[in-house]
């Protein structure tokens, strides 16, 4: 699973010039090296290969063509494409919704309890992520404890297909990636000057009111780190609509498993991943021109 | 705002037992007699013992904890020596090559499976376990880089510039004061990297070949087989220990913040 | 009491087991410039923060224009704060912050232009609108505070260690600018303030307050000439004391025998409140009223007591003097320089002390 640390930027307070007598420039060669070798090769390769052609059996003949991109714009790839935004616009949604009260509550409280929160909240995320999802399945099959506790309770008479929907798929979205949405929005609050909304609410404004023109604008850095760190990996997940989903729950994470490992197809498949980090190319460098901005104004203009 | 703070503080505590509730029930039922019902049957150890038996996933098991100490120990080495190298650099290099190093953590595992694999196979490289611990290195690196540069980040430069004043070499600086201050980190994010290796499974689903199956890829080829309580055992467990290193390792770092 | 505007009725206010606010009552006429003085800890921020409706009183009531406050929330109440730290909202400019509280409560766009325009122009920041409050001096940040406050026509302003932050020559403008609005717009203000000069400066009537109880209430003077008790006397300026027993009484006028030293007759002190003779009490005399001359014997109602210059100090305006009376009583005298005629003493001089019966204070022991 991945393990994105969404922490505040990193920096040390030592100026340029100081460490320079410190630390030798070589410390940085083994691991660098190591990243490039095999992180940014590699991406390469799947970039150039998404111009290749397929070969007969599987594996890869060097050519240059753009088929593989015209390719991508079949309405079936394109349906998937548009699922798996959508269903990472809607986990998205849903866990500011979700984590928005979280991240509130636990920038309010009293510093020392702050942390042992911060921790429960996080902890499931670093459990293992087939685990979590595997208790979605359990829970929501039909012979599962949730239909047992809804015909318990009366509000159905026989289990109902749960499991394999995508409503499998986005709940388990979010219990996967609420975590990622809580951190960053508890940072952004915990910066917001408690005696702001004070003045707000001795102005007039109503808890709506004080929310939208107060605290929204000024948690906005959080509220889009948020965002994208739960966009991003939710529309690569791969995990849970394979698990959760049905056959037409499929995502672009499961299709570019399924180019490249079963109609081997690696080309299609190194172009559907391109365009999978094209995505979020787009989603960071949003990100960053908004976070830019706020540096400048020092708040929202 | 005091009715207010009653309505939050349960959406709040809701929140967190929805993210818990999960795993309790999968740990509960792992205890059930029964096989398939999810009402209680009864109290058993049996599923745990099932597994116990089972040689393919003893293997399985071996394969993890190998993976996981040999790519910890890489990532930690290089994660650290990265962390300490960067301070060499000026702040817009700095920040140009601890953004391209952190990419890693932002991109889709699958990114990085697919990738990993493409290169392994173009360079003739047999899938195996030495693929998987190059791939949970490549991703471990930059959490370990992550962990320990917050850490020197919040070190008092001034200590450093003290033990010189009082005549220290850098090498000395480094041994007696700056390391020592750095280890809870060191070993947190180690810790860290450890849990996140064992509980990998995209990159290692591409990067694994015959013979090299990891934990989670065992459990991932037995829910495919369908629901069952062994895997609520072996499921349970892998939590435990997750959360128990993860704590672990939160503990420790958290020692160095006094 | 009709021309009241604010009330308090036996507030009580507990965090834990301790009460920061301990029954307090006070009636805050309109159209004053009521100030709440106390130490930190005294519990004056508590009644601030329960009069703008932040915090419930565990008992007692409020009253603001004789309508109760009970469970009615802060953007319900006719009152507005300007906090200590100002508060302003940094995503908005200056005219965005002093519209907000308008803006709330929805009055049409011209009206809005109109009224804020005037607080700008009222706060001498017409020119400010657009900047934003990082782009602001502290002095300009808290004149936007006051005018976000003041623009709602509220019924009272609060002020929370109004002028705090700024160093002491803008502090003294701010004063008698701060004063001048009051009076100008003849709004009711509150101010709480640890600051003594602050608050005799500036207001109509001064409470003031320690651990959660008010000791006194009354217009400045009074509380600097006639302090109930040794903590308001020695909290409200320097003080020099005296103990003693109550030898006579006769006319408000009691004569004490002070411990350890030895006049020629009891000092004489006017009697405010209900003392017995035989009772130990406290002689309190503020600074400037100590004469010094060569001079040995009292005249009419005169005091006269002995002492040693222990130290003279030059401070400007002022001759500061150190007086040792006896072994346990060390005196501060303050004298004005400039009038010629006063002789200067040094220190080791021999000098006698004088006062006249009515500038002194006794209070009890």
């Amino acid at each position: 699973m991945n393990a994105p640390v969404p922490s505040d930027p990193i920096t040390t307070s030592v100026e340029p010039g100081e460490g320079v007598a410190r630390y030798p420039g070589w410390l940085l060669a083994p691991g660098l090296c190591w990243a490039v070798l095999f992180f940014f090769v590699p991406l390469l390769i799947v970039f150039a290969v998404s111009f290749a052609a397929r070969g007969t059996y599987g594996g890869v003949v060097w050519t240059f063509r753009l088929a593989n991109y015209a390719d991508l714009l079949h309405p079936l790839y394109f349906r998937i494409f548009a699922q798996s935004i959508l269903f990472a616009a809607v986990t998205t949604a849903l866990c500011l919704l979700l984590g928005f009260p979280l991240a509130y509550y636990i920038a309010r409280l009293p510093r020392r309890r702050q942390g042992i929160w911060l921790m429960l909240v996080m902890i499931p995320f670093w459990t293992n992520f087939l685990v979590r999802t595997y208790a979605w399945m359990f829970i929501l099959r039909t012979e599962g404890v949730m239909n047992r506790l809804l015909i318990g309770a009366g509000l159905i008479d026989a289990p109902i297909e749960l499991l394999y929907s995508d409503g499998a798929v986005v709940l388990g979205l979010v219990y996967g990636y609420l975590p990622f949405m809580v951190l960053p929005l508890y940072a952004a609050v915990e910066r917001l000057d408690p005696a702001l909304v004070e003045a707000a609410w001795d102005l007039y404004a109503s808890r709506w009111s004080v929310f939208r023109r107060v605290v929204l604008p000024l948690t906005k850095p959080g509220v889009i780190a948020g965002c994208l760190l739960v966009f991003i990996p939710s529309l690569g997940a791969f995990i849970t609509p394979d698990l959760l989903g049905g056959a037409r729950s499929m995502m672009v994470g499961n299709l570019i498993q399924h180019e490249y490992l079963v109609v081997r197809d690696w080309p299609l498949g190194s172009a559907l991943s391109f365009v999978l980090m094209g995505f979020l190319i787009v989603a960071m460098a949003v990100y960053y021109r908004v976070d830019a901005g706020m540096d400048r104004q020092g708040s929202q203009p | 705002m005091i009715r207010r703070r009653v309505w939050l503080q349960g959406m709040s505590l809701g929140n967190v037992l929805f993210l818990y509730l999960p795993i309790a029930v999968l740990v509960l039922f792992s205890f059930n007699a029964s096989r398939l019902s999810a009402t209680w049957q009864g109290f058993t150890l049996k599923w745990y013992a099932a597994l116990a038996e089972d040689r393919a996933l003893l293997a399985a098991t071996w394969n993890s904890l190998l993976v996981a100490v040999v790519s910890t120990v890489l990532a930690t080495g290089l994660g650290v020596a990265v962390a300490l190298g960067l301070e060499r650099l000026g702040s817009r290099s700095r920040r140009v090559i601890e953004g391209a190093m952190l990419l890693p953590l932002v991109v889709p595992e699958i990114m990085m499976g697919v990738a990993l694999m493409l290169f392994f196979v173009l360079i003739k490289l047999p899938l195996g376990l030495p693929t998987v611990i190059i791939g949970h290195t490549a991703f471990n690196l930059p959490l370990v880089m992550v962990i320990v540069r917050a850490r020197l980040g919040k070190l008092d430069p001034r200590l450093e510039e003290a033990a010189s004043d009082l005549g220290a070499t850098p090498w000395q600086v480094f041994r007696r004061v700056t390391f020592p201050l750095l280890r809870p980190a060191v070993v947190g994010a180690a810790l860290m990297a450890f849990t996140v290796s064992l509980d990998d499974f995209i990159v290692t689903f591409f990067t694994a070949g015959p013979g090299s199956t990891t934990l989670p890829l065992k459990v991932y080829s037995m829910i495919k087989s369908g629901v069952s309580p062994e895997i609520n055992a072996l499921s349970a467990i892998l939590v435990l220990v997750s959360m128990g290193l993860v704590g672990l390792s939160l503990a420790v770092q958290r020692v160095s913040d006094t | 009491m009709a021309d009241c505007s604010v009330e308090t009725r036996d507030l009580v206010k507990r965090h834990g087991s301790t009460a920061a606010v301990d029954h307090v009552s006070l009636q805050i006429k309109r159209g004053e410039f009521f100030s709440i003085l106390g130490p930190s800890g005294a519990g004056k921020t508590s009644v601030l923060r329960l009069l703008a409706g932040f915090e419930r009183p565990d008992e007692g009531e409020i009253l603001i224009e004789d309508r109760p406050m009970t469970g009615v929330p802060p953007n319900r109440r006719p009152v507005n704060l300007v906090f200590q730290s100002y508060a302003l909202f940094p995503h908005l400019t200056v005219f965005q912050n002093i519209a907000f509280g308008l803006e709330m409560r929805r009055l049409p766009r011209e009206e809005i232009e109109s009224r804020v325009q005037a607080a700008l122009e009222m706060v001498r920041l017409g020119k400010q609108r657009a900047r934003y409050p990082s782009q602001l001096s502290g002095g300009e940040q808290q004149r936007v505070a006051l005018a976000r406050a003041l623009v709602n026509r509220p019924a009272v302003v609060l002020l929370d260690e109004p002028l705090a932050a700024l160093d002491q020559q803008l502090r003294q403008e701010m004063q008698v600018e701060l004063k001048a609005i009051q009076e100008q717009v003849g709004v009711t203000m509150v101010c709480v303030t640890h600051h003594q000069e602050e608050a005799l400066t500036m207001s109509d009537r001064v409470a003031v307050m320690d651990r959660g109880r008010v000791l006194q209430v009354g217009r400045p003077h009074e509380i600097y000439d006639a302090p109930v008790s040794l903590f308001v006397a020695r909290f409200i300026g320097l003080s020099n004391e005296l103990t003693g027993s109550v030898v006579t009484l006769e006319n408000g006028m009691c004569g004490v025998d002070p411990s350890g030293l030895h006049p020629s007759r009891p000092i004489r002190v006017r009697c405010l409140y209900n003392v017995a003779l035989g009772d130990r009490v406290t002689v309190v005399l503020r600074p400037e009223r100590v004469r010094l001359s060569t001079e040995t014997r009292p005249s009419g109602d005169e005091n006269v007591l002995e002492a040693r210059v222990e130290k003279a100090i030059y401070s400007g305006h002022e001759l500061h003097y150190l007086l040792r009376l006896s072994d346990h009583v060390l005196w501060k005298a303050r004298v004005a320089n400039g009038a010629g005629d006063r002789k200067r003493f040094a220190a080791g001089e021999r000098v006698f002390i004088r006062w006249s019966a009515d500038e002194g204070v006794v209070l009890r022991a």
